[in-house]
C-alpha cells in the first residue's frame, strides 16, 4: 500500500484510485445496509412510542377523554386532518369520549422563555368557552426558579378555568388572556404570575394570549370539522 | 478502585492490559480530556450520564472491531472518510435504538446522540488502535476506552444528580430540608464537576510521583 | 407555529444560549486553542465561517432528504458533505487569496470534526428554522463561539502572570474559569422576551 501513495506513472495511480472507489463504494454499502435495516426494525415502535407520548399530553390538557385526532390549520383558516410530520404547520389536537363525542381541543403553541424557546400544549373546552389544561412540552427554564411554570400548583390552577369566551359575532375574544402578577389576579382571562419566576409565567400568559386570539375564533366556528371528523355519518 | 471485572476475562496479560489501560491509566476522559462536549452536557444526571456513556461505549466498540476487519482493505488515502462514514452509521443505529427504548431519553439527550460522530475518542481510537491492531485486540481495547468513558460520565452525572436535585437515578436520598445546588445542573455546574475531578486525578498523580 | 425574528435567533445563539458555555459545543478547541489571544480570534472567524458554509449545505440537504424520504440518511449525509465542502473551500481560498489562507488555513482541517459545526446543522433542522433563520442561527452560533474564544484568551492570558498552585495547572484552571464564565453568561438569559 506504501507504494501507492507515492506520486507515480499513470497505470500504478488508476490502480490505486480504482482501489479507493472499490474501497469506499464498499463501506458505503455495507452503512447503507445496516442504517436501513435499523430503521426499519424501529420504526414500528418509535411511532408507537411517539404517539402514547403525545396521546398522554393530550389527555393531560383536555380532561376526560379517551380519544385524539390530529389536525393543521391550512393557509385560508380551516383544519385539515392531518399526520403530524409537518413541523412547520399550526397543529391542533382533538380529543373524543368514549361515545366519540368532540370534548375540546389541545393546542400547540410556542413562544420566547427566559431561557429559550417554550413549546406548550393547552386545553380548550368550546363548550364552556374556557381554557381548561396546560403542559410544558419543551422548555429549557432554569431549574428551580423558572421551571416553576411545570410545577408551581397556584399557577396551574390558572389554566383550570381560563375564560377565553368570543365576542357577540364570533370575531374576537371578549377579553385576550393576559399575565398580571402574582396575586394581583381579579378577572377569570387573567393569568397570575410566579413571583421567582415572572419572565416565564409572564411568557406562558403571553404564549397562550397571542395563540387563543388567533386560533379560539376559528375553532369555535369550526367545530363541525372536528365532529364529524371522527363519525361521519352522525349530524 | 480497580475494576474487578478483568479477572474473568480469558486472553492473556498483554490483552487483558489492553482492556485495564482505557479504565484508568489511559483513561479517555480524566487522563486523555478527550470527548469533553457530551461529558460536560449530558451529565446533569446519573440516568443521561450512563445511558450516553453506554450509546458512545457501543459506537466505539462497533466501529473499532469494523474498521480492525477491513484494516487491509481500506486504501490510506481514504481513511479517514472511512472511518467517518462508518461511525456516522453506527450512531445513527444507536440513535434510533434509543428512540425505541425510551422517548424521554431520547428528549433528554437531544443532538447529543447524533454529536457522537464527532466525538474525538472515537475517531482517535479507529485511527490510533484499531487500523493497526487485530480484532480481538481492537475490540477490547475499545471495551476498556468505552467502560472506562461510562464510568468517567458516571463519576461526574452522579455528583451533579446527588447536589443538584438531592437524588439519585432520581430516586431522593436527602431528606426534604435539603436544600439543593442548583447550580450543579446548571452548565456551569458541568464545568466545576470535571474541574474537580481532574483535580482529584492530578492529585493522586503528584502524590505518587512524589513517593 | 410563530416564527421568531432573525435579531432573536442570533441573540439566543450567540449570547443566551452560548454554543461553547451553555451547550458545551467545542469544547475541545476552547480548551486547545484558547491560549493566545491571536490564534484565538482566527480559530474564531474560521469556525464562524466554517459554520456559515455548513449551515447552507445542510438546509440544502435537509430539503433534498425530504423530498426523497429518508430521513435516516440525515447524519450521515451532514458529516460527509460539511467535511468535503470544508476541504473544498480549504482548496478555494488556497487559489484565490494566499494571504487569508496563510492566517485561517491551518485552522480548516481542525474544525472538520468541531461538534459545533455539526450541531449547527443538526439544531437548525431540528428547531425548524427557515433559510434565513438557519444563517441567523450559524452566524450566531459563530460569534458566540468567538466570543467565548476571546473572553478565555484574555483571561488565559494574565493568568500566565498569576501564581497557580501546580496540581490545578492546565485543564483544572481552565474549566474553573470556563465555569465562571458561563455562569456570567448566564445573565444574559432574558433578553428579547
Amino acid at each position: 500500500m506504501s507504494a501507492n501513495k507515492t506520486i507515480s506513472t499513470q497505470p500504478n495511480t488508476n490502480a490505486s484510485s480504482k482501489k479507493m472507489l472499490i474501497a469506499m463504494v464498499g463501506i458505503g454499502v455495507i452503512c447503507a445496509l445496516l442504517i436501513v435495516l435499523s430503521y426499519e426494525g424501529t420504526k414500528e415502535r418509535i411511532e408507537i412510542l411517539k404517539a402514547e407520548a403525545l396521546e398522554k399530553a393530550v389527555f393531560k390538557v383536555v380532561p376526560g377523554i379517551s380519544k385524539t385526532r390530529i389536525f393543521e390549520l391550512t393557509a385560508e383558516g380551516t383544519f385539515v386532518p392531518s399526520d403530524g410530520k409537518d413541523r412547520s404547520k399550526t397543529l391542533v389536537y382533538a380529543g373524543y369520549d368514549e361515545t366519540d363525542v368532540f370534548k375540546g381541543i389541545a393546542i400547540e403553541a410556542s413562544g420566547q422563555g427566559y431561557a429559550d424557546i417554550l413549546r406548550i400544549l393547552y386545553g380548550y373546552d368550546p363548550e364552556t368557552q374556557t381554557v381548561v389544561g396546560f403542559y410544558v412540552l419543551e422548555s429549557k427554564e432554569t431549574p428551580g426558579l423558572g421551571d416553576k411554570i411545570e410545577k408551581d400548583e397556584d399557577f396551574l390552577a390558572n389554566f383550570n378555568a381560563l375564560t377565553v369566551a368570543l365576542t357577540e359575532d364570533l370575531s374576537k375574544i371578549q377579553n385576550p388572556v393576559v399575565p398580571v402578577k402574582e396575586g394581583k389576579k381579579v378577572n377569570p382571562w387573567e393569568v397570575d404570575g410566579i413571583t421567582g419566576a415572572t419572565i416565564s409565567s409572564r411568557a406562558i400568559g403571553n404564549i397562550i394570549g397571542e395563540s387563543s386570539a388567533k386560533m379560539v375564533p376559528l375553532i369555535y366556528k369550526q367545530q363541525e370539522v372536528f365532529n364529524s371528523a371522527i363519525n361521519p355519518t352522525s349530524k | 478502585m480497580t475494576p474487578t471485572k478483568t479477572t474473568d476475562l480469558k486472553a492473556g496479560p498483554s490483552s487483558t492490559d489492553e482492556f485495564i489501560k482505557g479504565l484508568w491509566r489511559e483513561n479517555p476522559v480524566f487522563v486523555q480530556v478527550l470527548g469533553m462536549c457530551p461529558v460536560l452536557a449530558v451529565s446533569n444526571s446519573a440516568i443521561n450520564a450512563l445511558a450516553m456513556g453506554l450509546a458512545t461505549a457501543f459506537v466505539l466498540i462497533m466501529s473499532n472491531i469494523l474498521v480492525s476487519s477491513l484494516r487491509n482493505f481500506i486504501p490510506k488515502q481514504v481513511r479517514i472518510a472511512s472511518y467517518i462514514l462508518i461511525i456516522a452509521t453506527f450512531v445513527t443505529m444507536v440513535d434510533y435504538a434509543i428512540q425505541a427504548i425510551s422517548v424521554d431519553l431520547h428528549k433528554n439527550l437531544g443532538a447529543f446522540i447524533s454529536l457522537i460522530v464527532v466525538n474525538c475518542l472515537i475517531l482517535s481510537r479507529a485511527e490510533a488502535f484499531a487500523s493497526k491492531n487485530t480484532i480481538g485486540k481492537s475490540a477490547l481495547d475499545a471495551l476498556g476506552m468505552g467502560l472506562g468513558f461510562v464510568f468517567a460520565l458516571f463519576c461526574l452525572g452522579a455528583v451533579r444528580e446527588i447536589l443538584g436535585n438531592g437524588s439519585i437515578f432520581g430516586f431522593m436520598i436527602f431528606p426534604e430540608s435539603f436544600q439543593e445546588w442548583i447550580i450543579m445542573i446548571l452548565p456551569a455546574g458541568g464545568f466545576f464537576t470535571l474541574a474537580l475531578w481532574l483535580f482529584l486525578f492530578n492529585n493522586y498523580k503528584l502524590k505518587k510521583a512524589k513517593a | 407555529m410563530k416564527s421568531e425574528s432573525l435579531w432573536y435567533i442570533f441573540i439566543n445563539a450567540s449570547l443566551i444560549n452560548n454554543f461553547v458555555l451553555a451547550y458545551f459545543l467545542g469544547i475541545c478547541p476552547f480548551l486547545g486553542v484558547s491560549g493566545k489571544m491571536e490564534t484565538a480570534t482566527k480559530m474564531g472567524a474560521a469556525v464562524t465561517f466554517v459554520m456559515i458554509i455548513s449551515s447552507v449545505c445542510a438546509f440544502g440537504i435537509h430539503a433534498l432528504l425530504v423530498a426523497i424520504n429518508a430521513p435516516f440518511l440525515q447524519l450521515i449525509s451532514y458529516i460527509v458533505v460539511i467535511a468535503a465542502t470544508v476541504q473544498l473551500v480549504e482548496m478555494v481560498i488556497k487559489k484565490m487569496s494566499p494571504a487569508l489562507f496563510r492566517s485561517l488555513g491551518i485552522f480548516l482541517p481542525l474544525i472538520t470534526t468541531n461538534c459545533a459545526i455539526l450541531a449547527v446543522a443538526l439544531f437548525q433542522t431540528a428547531k425548524g428554522y427557515s433559510f434565513f433563520g438557519s444563517l441567523a442561527f450559524a452566524f450566531g452560533g459563530g460569534i458566540g463561539f468567538t466570543l467565548a474564544l476571546i473572553l478565555m484568551a484574555g483571561i488565559r492570558e494574565q493568568l500566565d502572570f498569576a501564581d497557580v498552585p501546580k496540581v490545578v495547572k492546565g485543564t483544572v484552571i481552565t474549566l474553573l474559569v470556563a465555569g465562571i464564565l458561563s455562569l456570567t453568561f448566564m445573565g444574559f438569559s432574558g433578553l428579547g422576551s
